[in-house]
């Protein structure tokens, strides 16, 4: 068991590599399409929430096959200067990993804004503060620390996600872990000891996310 | 779209029979997860400290761990597990276990543990009064459960079970890495013999998108009908 621990580590760097990354991008992501969810525009209201009703309808092995084998599919982007990022599995589970978790970002952080009181912004709009002051420097905080806990299921929930960029070639933890297993046919050794890994990952964020809400958590 | 055809030329018998697979597997998973919540529920409000720690265990672990590694556990593990006991009881073949069943106990323990948080919040929110009520009319312990909580315990989880059945539903692609002839498999397999993963892939993605929507729309009336007189 001891001798498997350096190669399953490794894996776990990728993992935490491709969680960073992922929710970086989907933090963004995320955020353009509760802005997008919140406008009064019937047709830009319904496509974002086409977009994430898309993304939470369906399996995420559903849009990452799609991204890693069906975009190859396009002629002209495979001829673009797209193919240089489509054609690395790396950057195709990155791809699918964001929008996946972008789409639940942006229904955490529509419900956040949609439960501000209405007092907050009518006290900001009598003072004479302007629309997009409003908005940064008081609905934007609000909203973001309101949506902390949500939020830390939701980074959980994409810790283990990422364990399926294994099935698209990338060696992961969970990838390190096949690897084991088909080397040495001892599954339990191998599985149970990236469970582990993978329990302690996030048992730290948990307790990362616990100690943001302690600090920053909003009080009514 | 003849791709989609029904017969020798088009997958699109083979998909309709995947999709019903992937509904019969979320059935069996979700009944199997209500088994392990049933048994898991009380051990996590008993009083006993031992238990307690067995039913947090139970569900933190699970819900800690990315579900492929469940499934790989079981599949891989499984029928050595399973060949180590038959050898005990002196049988030495090769013993294969059953894909459905091994991918319906894999998904099964994992929405179980999704279930067993649903129905202890309900049974939290249940009014104390309810149980001081049963116990001033002299009702047993276990009438109480079946005939009291049991019945309000349903209906209080009904909209969160609707959540754990969505996740079950879309965790049943994963059984598809197995080889269980699913949605996702049977569009790989598709994909693969036509070279269209795009159009195939999207196929997937519709039947998953009709099959979120329809539960939907079931679960819905449910609520509605068992919220009636509320």
């Amino acid at each position: 068991m001891i001798s498997i621990f350096p190669s399953l580590l490794s894996g776990a760097v990728i993992t935490l590599q491709l969680l960073v990354s992922s929710m970086f991008f989907g933090l963004i992501i995320g955020l353009i399409f509760a802005i997008l969810r919140i406008n009064k525009n019937p047709i830009i209201n319904k496509f974002a929430y086409g977009y994430s009703y898309f993304f939470r309808g369906t399996p995420l092995l559903v849009q990452l096959y799609l991204i890693y084998y069906g975009l190859a599919n396009i002629e002209f982007l495979r001829n673009s200067f797209f193919w240089a990022i489509i054609k690395e599995p790396y950057w195709c589970a990155i791809i699918a990993f964001s929008l996946n978790t972008g789409a639940y970002t942006s229904e955490i952080l529509r419900s956040a804004f949609q439960t501000i009181k209405k007092g907050y912004i009518e006290a900001a709009q009598s003072l004479g503060v302007t629309k997009k002051i409003t908005f940064y420097r008081i609905q934007l905080p609000i909203a973001i620390k309101q949506s902390l806990p949500a939020y830390g299921n939701e980074i959980i929930l994409m810790l283990k996600g990422t364990s399926l960029a294994s099935v698209i070639t990338i060696m992961d933890l969970m990838g390190e872990a096949r690897k084991v297993n088909v080397l040495t046919f001892k599954p339990f050794e191998a599985f149970i000891t990236a469970g582990i890994i993978y329990l302690f990952i996030t048992f730290i964020i948990h307790n990362i996310i616990k100690y943001l809400e302690k600090k920053y958590g909003f009080q009514t | 779209m003849e791709l989609l055809l029904f017969g020798d030329t088009g997958w699109g018998d083979e998909l309709f029979f995947a999709t019903l697979m992937t509904v019969a597997v979320s059935i069996a998973a979700m009944f199997i997860g209500f088994l392990f919540a049933l048994i898991f529920t009380p051990l996590k409000l008993s009083k006993n400290k031992t238990l307690n720690v067995i039913g947090n265990c139970y569900t933190t672990i699970i819900r800690g761990v990315p579900e492929l590694l469940v499934i790989y556990l079981l599949f891989f593990g499984g029928t050595g597990a399973a060949m180590y006991v038959a050898s005990i009881f002196g049988y030495d073949g090769y013993i294969e276990i059953n894909a459905f069943i091994t991918g319906a106990l894999a998904i099964g323990i994992i929405s179980g543990a999704y279930s067993t948080e649903v129905f202890r919040g309900a049974i939290l929110s249940i009014d104390k009064g309810q149980f001081e009520a049963s116990k001033v009319l002299g009702i047993k312990k276990n009438i109480q459960f079946y005939k009291i909580i049991l019945p309000q315990m349903l209906r209080l989880s009904i909209p969160n079970l609707s959540n754990v059945w969505q996740i079950t539903l879309k965790d049943t692609s994963l059984i598809s890495v197995t080889g269980l002839v699913e949605i996702m498999r049977q569009s790989y397999i598709a994909a693969g013999s036509t070279r269209d993963p795009l159009f195939f892939y999207s196929v997937a993605a519709v039947l998953y998108l009709m099959l979120t929507f329809l539960s939907m729309k079931l679960i819905n009336k449910l609520e509605i009908k068992y919220s009636k007189g509320y």
